[in-house]
C-alpha cells in the first residue's frame, strides 16, 4: 500500500475541506477501499475516515421515511431498521458480521459495485441519497457500474428510504465473494412497484420495467409468469453466463414476491 | 508517524504509525501479538478477526488510526484470568474444533461476538456467523459443535 | 466408559492450548533482530522473454539492501524433479530448469524474476514496484490449453521442449493389446469424458520463510512453512544452492496447514538463504494470499477419457484411462509421480476387473506448477473410475449398489494384486458398503425424495467406493520405478535421566495431530502418563532424517518407525532390568511401565531404569552401554490400502441449478485407529475439500494465462454454511497386515471419496428428475447445473 497523510475529522464541514486537498478519498468502513489500496488499485494521498461524524450515524424514521446516516454500519441497519424489514434484512446479508460492523451504507453507495446489495435497495425503494450538497433521487444518482452522480469531494450524508407496503429482497450469492450473482429487491408502494436487479448488468444496478407494470396491476409472483428477461446487456462471468442470470432475475423476482 | 494509544486487551499502549498502518500490523508488529493472523488480503478469510469496542472486525481493513482510543481485544485477552481456557476456547479444545490453527484466533473471537448477541443460536445460525471464516482443516463440522457447546447446547443434538 | 488414554482413546490435543490462546508461533510471528524484507518481482504475462530486469531502479531508494535476479542464480542449480518417469517408448521425460529466479524468459503469471531486500516490507515494495516499473518483457503467446499446447508446438513453454510434452506413460504398457482387444468385443462400453478441475490447496498460513546466516561458523538456518523441512534441506543442499547439509538447518514450525502445497522446495526459500549471507542479516519474505495463488503448485488438472468395459449385468471387464494431466509451468517436486503411480496404480479401484490400461500424458503449460494435492493422483482415478462405473449403471438400467457388489474383490481375495500391479494386502469393501448404507438410510431415501418434489426439490442419491494406497514404499520397489528419494521415516525415542521421554520424529504436524497421537502410542508402550512425552518435529538439528508429512503417511510409516525405536528402548530397558535384578534378559518381562522377573515380583519401574541407564554406577559397561536411547528407521514392506464406501444425498433447486448436501456419509476402513477424534476431523475436512472440489473450486486461467480465480473473491472456498455435518464411522477396521500398529492412513480418504459420491449424487437427482443428463463437469456450480438442465 502506498502511504497517505490518514484524517478523521469530527463534523461533515471539516471532512469536505479535508476532501478538498489533491488525491484525497472518504473512507466509509474500509471493507472494499482497504483491499483495492493494498493492490495499490487505488492510491490516495489523503485518506479522510467520515466514522467519527456522530451526526453521520443512525437510523430514524419520520413521515413514512426511514433515513440511515451515511457513516452508519450494516450492522447497525439490520439491528435498529425495524421499520422497514426488507431493508434491515438487506443489511444483515451483507458481507459476513465482521464486514457489516465495519461497512457503511454510504460506503456503500458510493462505491457502487454492480453486485452490492444496497443500490437494490435505494433504486427498489425510490430513495433519496443526501449529500452535503444537494439530494439526488435514486433514479438519478446511479449511472453504471462503479458510476454515480456524485462529484469529487461529495460526501453522502444520509440515505432516505419512503418505506413500502411490502419489500422483500431475495440475494443469490456469488458463492465466493459473497455479493450478488443475482439480487432482485421488490417494494409495494401505493399505486407502485419497483423492481431493482443488482448483480446482473454490466450497467450495475437496474429497474426491471416490466416486472414493475405487471406487479403494479398484480402483485402476485404468477403476475410476471409470462415475462421474459432478455440477456443482452447481463453479465456473463465464471459464476454465471447471462442467460443464467437472465434467469435468476425472474426466479428471484418471483420469490421476492411471495416473500414481501 | 502518527502516535496511535488503544487500550488493548486491557492495558493501554502507545505506537508510533503510518496512515497505511493496519490494525492486524499494529496489533502482530507493534505489540508483538501475533495471535492475530492475516491470512488474506481481500477481507474474506477472517484469520485476522478482533474485537473493537465489543465488535468483530477484520483487523487487516482497519487502520490503525481510524479506531485511535478504541478498547481491541485479540485472542490473547481470552483466556480466564488465571491463565485457563476460557468457555469457547475450552469448547474448541473439548470438541477438536481446530487442526492447523491458524484460523483458531479468528473462528474464537467471531464466536465470542456472535454468542454475545445470539447466546443461544440454532445450527444454521452458528454456519451464517461464521460465513466470515474461511478454514481449510475442519470442514467446520466441530467447529459448529464447539460454538454450540460453547452457548450451552448439547453438541450431539447438533448432529 | 470410552478409554481416556493411550491408543484407541479419543484424547484431547495438547497442542490446542497455545493455538487457542494466540501462542502458536508461525514462521511469521518470529521477530528477528536485524531482519530484512525480501519482495519478488513477479511475471503479469503467461509467457515472455526477459529484455531487461530493471534493478538499477530500486538502488538508491529508501531502505533498499539488495536486488536479484536470474543471473544470479545462473550458475546455481534447479529444483528438481523427485520422480524419473519414463514414456512409453522408453524415453526419459523432459525436466527442464526450475531456477531460483526467472531467467531469460518467464513461464507463468507470477514467475518471480527478480528480488529486493529492503530494511522494511514497505520499501521493499516499493522497490519492487519500481524494478518492475522499469523492466522489459516481450509477451509471447500463452500456451494454456492442454490440448492445443500439445497440437501447436509453434508457441512453446520450454524452448528446449517442441511439443510441450514432459512425458507419454502407460500403465503398464504390457497391458495395452489385452485392454484393447477386452473392449473391442466386450458386450457394453461406456465412455466419459471428464474434466478433474484445477484446484488451488489454500492452506489458510500462506507460505513464509525466514532465511539466517552465521558468518562465525559458515552456518545457514532457514524457517519456513514446510511439510518436510529434510527433503527442502536436501534439496537445497544437493541441487539448488550446494550449501553443505551439515551448515544448514531447516525448521518448519508451527505450519497452518499444507494439504500437499508446501511438501515442495520453492525457490524463495533459497533466496531468502542467498540473500541472507549476503547481507548478513535475516532475510524475511511471507507470501500474500495473491501470491500463494499464484505461486503454490496447484491440484488435479486432468482432462480424462475413461472406457468401461462390461458384461450386460454389470460384470467389469477392463478399464481405459487416456489423460492429459497439467504439470505447469516447471516441474514440482512430485508433479511426475502424482498423475503416475499416484495415479495410474490406482486404477483397478476396489474392483476385480482383469483389464486395465491407462495412458497420462503430461503436459507444460504457462500456468503454476501442478503437483500433488490432499489425495494426490488418488482423487483423480477415484473420480474416474466411480463416475464411469455410475454413468453405465444409468446405461444398463442397473442398481450401482448392485454393481458394487457384483464387483468388488472379496474378502478372501487378499493378497489380490490388480493389474495395475498394485499388492492390496486386506480390505472388507462389501462391509463399508452395507455400513454407509445403514448410515444414510437408503431406505428412507424415496420418501425423502418424495417430500422434496412436493418443495419443488430435486433429491439425488450418490455412491462412491473408494481405495488408496498410502504410505508409499518399500524404497527399493520405488527406485526401480523411478523414485530419487527414499520413503521410509524415522525416529528416535529418548528417554531422559528423570523418566519421561523426548520423540524426535521425522514426520511433520500441521493440522496432524501428531503431538498428541504420537504420545499415546509410546505412554501405552512404555506404561507411562502421555503428559511426560514429548514429541519433537519439524526441525533438522533435533531430529532424524525423515519424509515429513504427506500421503496420509505419518502413522503408517513414522509411527511405525517410532514404534519400533520405542520397541529397542524396551529391549535396552530389559538388558539393564537384568542386570540390576540379577536375572538374564531372557526371563524379563515388561508390562504397563515395569519390567518384572518372570515368576517373581521383583521388579523395577520404568524410571528407575531410565535413571540407572544415566547413572551407571554399577553396569558392566563391558557389554551394556549407559544410556536410553534408540532410533529406529522403517521402511515398509508394501503400500497401506484405506478404502471406503461414501453416500452423499443433495438436493437440487430445479429453478436455480443450486445443490444443497442434505447428508454425507463415510465409511472408512483405516485399519487401526489411535485416536477416533483425530481421525473423524480428519475425514470431516477431508469430505469438505472433496465437496469443495466438486460444487465450488476452480482454479482457472484465461487464455492470455491470466489467473481468474485469483483471490477468494472469485475463487470459492467452501463456508461453514455450504455444509452439512458429516457423518462419519470406521469400524470396518481391517488392520493393516505389515505394520504392526495395523494402521492405514485417514488423512486423504475425505479427498478422495467424496467428489464422485456428490457428482454422482446430483446426476441421480436429475435425470430421477426427468432431465437425461450424463455428465456435468466439476464444479458443479449453480449456473452450470441450471445451464445443463436448460441446454
Amino acid at each position: 500500500m502506498i502511504d497517505f497523510d490518514f484524517v478523521k475529522p469530527p463534523s461533515v464541514a471539516d471532512a469536505v475541506k479535508a476532501l478538498a486537498a489533491d488525491g484525497a478519498q472518504a473512507l466509509g468502513g474500509g471493507q472494499t477501499l482497504t483491499p483495492t489500496m493494498k493492490q495499490r488499485l487505488a492510491t490516495p494521498s489523503v485518506l479522510v475516515s467520515l466514522t467519527g461524524i456522530a451526526a453521520l450515524k443512525g437510523v430514524s424514521v419520520a413521515d413514512g421515511v426511514l433515513t440511515v446516516g451515511g457513516a452508519t454500519p450494516h450492522a447497525v441497519v439490520a439491528a435498529t431498521a425495524t421499520a422497514y424489514p426488507a431493508l434491515a434484512s438487506l443489511a444483515g446479508g451483507i458481507g459476513d458480521p465482521a464486514v457489516r460492523n465495519r461497512g457503511t451504507i454510504g460506503g456503500s453507495l458510493a462505491n457502487n459495485d454492480p453486485a452490492a446489495c444496497y443500490p437494490a435497495a435505494a433504486l427498489g425503494s425510490g430513495a433519496t441519497v443526501v449529500t452535503n450538497a444537494r439530494s439526488i433521487h435514486a433514479d438519478d444518482y446511479f449511472q453504471g457500474m462503479f458510476t454515480t452522480a456524485l462529484e469529487a469531494g461529495e460526501i453522502i450524508t444520509s440515505v432516505s428510504f419512503p418505506i413500502p407496503q411490502r419489500a422483500a429482497y431475495v440475494k443469490f450469492n456469488q458463492p465466493a465473494s459473497r455479493f450478488a450473482l443475482t439480487a432482485v429487491f421488490v417494494a409495494k408502494y401505493a399505486g407502485s412497484v419497483r423492481v431493482a436487479v443488482t448483480g446482473a448488468s454490466n450497467n450495475g444496478v437496474f429497474r426491471w420495467t416490466a416486472a414493475e407494470t405487471a406487479l403494479s396491476a398484480n402483485f402476485a409472483a404468477s403476475a410476471i409468469s409470462g415475462l421474459t428477461v432478455l440477456p443482452d446487456d447481463l453479465i456473463t462471468d465464471l459464476h454465471g453466463t447471462a442467460r443464467y442470470r437472465a434467469n435468476l432475475i425472474k426466479v428471484l423476482t418471483g420469490r421476492a414476491v411471495s416473500a414481501a | 508517524m502518527t502516535k496511535v494509544t488503544m487500550i488493548v486487551n486491557g492495558t493501554t499502549v502507545s505506537r508510533e504509525t503510518e496512515g497505511r498502518t493496519l490494525l492486524s500490523a499494529y496489533l502482530r508488529e507493534g505489540l508483538g501479538l501475533t495471535g492475530t493472523h492475516v491470512g488474506c488480503d481481500t477481507s474474506q478469510c477472517g484469520s485476522c478477526v478482533v474485537h473493537v469496542d465489543g465488535l468483530a472486525v477484520k483487523s487487516c481493513s482497519v487502520f490503525a488510526q481510524d479506531v485511535a482510543g478504541a478498547k481491541v481485544t485479540t485472542i490473547e485477552g481470552m483466556a480466564n484470568a488465571d491463565g485457563s481456557l476460557g468457555v469457547i476456547q475450552q469448547a474448541f479444545q473439548d470438541h477438536h474444533g481446530l487442526q492447523c490453527g491458524f484460523c483458531t484466533p479468528g473462528m474464537v473471537m467471531t464466536t465470542a461476538a456472535m454468542l454475545a448477541v445470539n447466546p443461544r443460536p440454532t445450527e444454521a445460525e452458528v454456519r451464517h456467523g461464521l460465513e466470515g471464516n474461511i478454514c481449510r482443516c475442519t470442514g467446520y463440522h466441530n467447529i459448529v459443535k464447539a460454538v454450540m457447546a460453547a452457548s450451552g447446547q448439547s453438541a450431539m443434538a447438533a448432529e | 466408559m470410552p478409554k481416556d488414554h493411550g491408543i484407541g482413546a479419543s484424547v484431547k490435543r495438547r497442542e490446542d492450548v497455545r493455538f487457542l490462546t494466540g501462542t502458536g508461533v508461525y514462521t511469521d510471528d518470529l521477530a528477528l533482530h536485524g531482519q530484512t524484507y525480501a519482495v519478488f518481482v513477479r511475471s503479469n504475462v503467461a509467457n515472455g522473454r526477459i529484455v531487461k530486469v530493471g534493478v538499477e531502479a530500486a538502488h538508491g531508494m529508501p531502505g533498499v539492501l539488495a536486488t536479484f535476479t536470474g543471473a544470479d542464480f545462473a550458475a546455481v542449480g534447479g529444483n528438481p524433479a523427485g520422480w524419473l518417469i519414463n514414456s512409453r517408448d522408453g524415453t526419459p521425460m523432459r525436466e527442464p530448469k526450475r531456477p531460483v529466479l526467472a531467467h531469460g524468459k518467464v513461464r507463468h503469471v507470477g514467475d518471480a524474476y527478480a528480488a529486493v531486500v529492503a530494511e522494511t516490507y514497505n520499501q521493499a515494495k516499493d522497490a519492487a514496484q519500481a524494478i518492475a516499473d522499469a523492466s522489459v518483457i516481450e509477451e509471447l503467446p500463452a500456451v494454456v490449453n492442454m490440448a492445443a499446447a500439445l497440437a501447436n508446438p509453434a508457441n512453446r513453454v520450454h524452448d528446449e521442449i517442441p511439443d510441450n510434452q514432459c512425458f507419454d506413460w502407460g500403465w503398464i504398457e504390457d497391458n495395452r493389446a489385452a485392454v484393447d482387444a477386452a473392449i473391442k468385443a466386450a458386450p457394453h462400453v461406456t465412455t466419459l469424458e471428464l474434466v478433474n478441475n484445477r484446484l488451488v490447496p489454500n492452506a489458510m498460513e500462506p507460505r513464509a520463510s525466514i532465511g539466517e546466516y552465521y558468518p562465525g561458523t559458515g552456518d545457514y538456518k532457514l524457517t519456513t512453512t514446510s511439510q518436510n523441512p529434510h527433503l527442502t534441506r536436501l534439496l537445497i543442499a544437493a541441487f539448488v544452492l550446494g550449501i553443505p547439509e551439515n551448515k544448514l538447518t531447516v525448521v518448519s514450525p508451527d505450519v497452518g496447514g499444507g494439504f500437499g502445497s508446501k511438501i515442495y522446495h520453492y525457490g524463495e526459500e533459497a533466496l531468502v538463504l542467498a540473500a541472507a549471507k549476503q547481507l548478513k542479516r535475516p532475510v524475511r519474505w511471507t507470501a500474500e494470499r495473491s501470491e500463494s495463488f499464484l505461486t503454490d503448485a496447484h491440484g488435479r488438472d486432468h482432462v480424462t477419457k475413461i472406457e468401461l468395459a462390461c458384461e450386460k449385468d454389470g460384470t467389469f471387464i477392463a478399464f481405459r484411462t487416456e489423460t492429459m494431466a497439467n504439470v505447469g509451468a516447471y516441474l514440482s517436486n512430485f508433479a511426475t509421480v502424482t498423475p503416475t503411480f499416484l495415479h495410474g496404480t490406482l486404477m483397478a479401484g476396489p474392483y476385480k476387473v482383469p483389464n486395465v490400461y491407462v495412458n497420462v500424458k503430461a503436459v507444460f503449460t504457462n500456468t503454476a506448477p501442478v503437483d500433488a494435492y490432499r489425495g494426490a493422483g488418488r482423487p483423480e482415478a477415484t473420480y474416474s473410475l466411480e463416475r464411469v462405473v455410475d454413468k453405465m449403471c444409468r446405461e444398463l438400467g442397473l442398481d450401482p449398489f448392485e454393481v458394487r457388489r457384483k464387483n468388488f474383490i472379496t474378502p478372501d481375495m487378499f493378497p489380490y494384486t490388480t493389474p495395475v500391479a498394485l499388492a492390496y494386502d486386506i480390505g472388507n469393501y462389501q462391509a463399508t458398503l452395507e455400513k454407509v448404507i445403514e448410515m444414510a438410510d437408503v431406505a428412507g431415501f424415496e420418501a425423502r425424495r418424495a417430500a422434496s418434489a412436493t418443495k419443488g426439490k430435486l433429491r439425488g442419491l450418490g455412491l462412491s467406493t473408494w481405495i488408496e494406497a498410502c504410505g508409499i514404499a518399500p524404497s527399493n520397489l520405488v527406485g526401480i520405478l523411478g523414485a530419487r528419494v527414499g520413503l521410509y521415516d524415522a525416529a528416535t525415542v529418548r528417554v531422559n535421566a528423570t523418566g519421561n521421554v523426548s520423540v524426535m520424529v521425522g514426520a511433520h504436524s500441521h493440522g496432524q495431530s501428531h503431538e498428541t497421537v504420537f504420545a499415546q502410542i509410546i505412554a501405552t508402550k512404555f506404561g507411562i502418563p502421555e503428559s511426560s512425552i514429548e514429541i519433537v518435529h519439524g526441525d533438522t538439528s533435533k531430529i532424524p532424517f525423515g519424509m515429513g508429512s504427506y500421503g496420509s503417511r505419518s502413522l503408517a510409516v513414522c509411527g511405525q518407525a517410532m514404534a519400533n525405536a520405542a520397541d529397542k528402548v524396551i529391549t535396552k530397558g530389559k538388558k539393564i532390568a537384568a542386570h540390576m535384578l540379577e536375572s538374564v534378559e531372557g526371563e524379563i518381562l515388561f508390562s504397563d511401565g515395569v519390567f518384572t522377573v518372570s515368576g517373581t515380583n521383583r521388579s523395577k519401574t520404568f524410571g528407575e531404569i531410565a535413571f540407572s541407564a544415566y547413572v551407571p554406577h554399577n553396569y558392566p559397561l563391558a557389554t551394556l552401554e549407559p544410556g536410553l536411547e534408540e532410533t529406529a528407521f522403517y521402511d515398509p514392506a508394501n503400500f497401506t490400502y484405506p478404502a471406503g464406501a461414501y453416500l452423499c444425498e443433495v438436493e437440487v433447486d430445479p429453478e436455480t441449478g443450486h445443490v444443497a448436501v442434505a447428508n454425507f456419509c463415510c465409511a472408512d476402513d483405516f485399519g487401526n485407529v489411535m485416536n477416533p477424534m483425530v481421525v473423524e476431523g480428519q475425514v470431516h475436512g477431508g469430505v469438505v475439500q472433496g465437496i469443495g472440489q466438486a460444487l465450488l473450486e476452480l482454479g482457472v486461467y484465461d487464455e492470455n494465462g491470466q489467473l481468474l480465480t485469483g483471490s477468494y473473491m472469485d475463487y470459492t472456498m467452501p463456508r461453514a454454511d455450504d455444509v452439512p455435518f458429516v457423518n462419519v464411522d470406521h469400524s470396518c477396521a481391517t488392520p493393516c497386515t505389515h505394520n504392526a500398529l495395523g494402521v492405514k492412513g485417514c488423512g486423504e480418504a475425505g479427498a478422495i471419496g467424496s467428489p464422485p459420491a456428490v457428482v454422482n449424487a446430483v446426476l441421480d437427482a436429475l435425470n430421477r428428475g426427468g432431465h437425461r443428463i450424463d455428465h456435468i463437469d466439476m464444479p458443479l456450480t449453480p449456473s452450470r447445473v441450471w445451464s445443463a438442465m436448460n441446454a
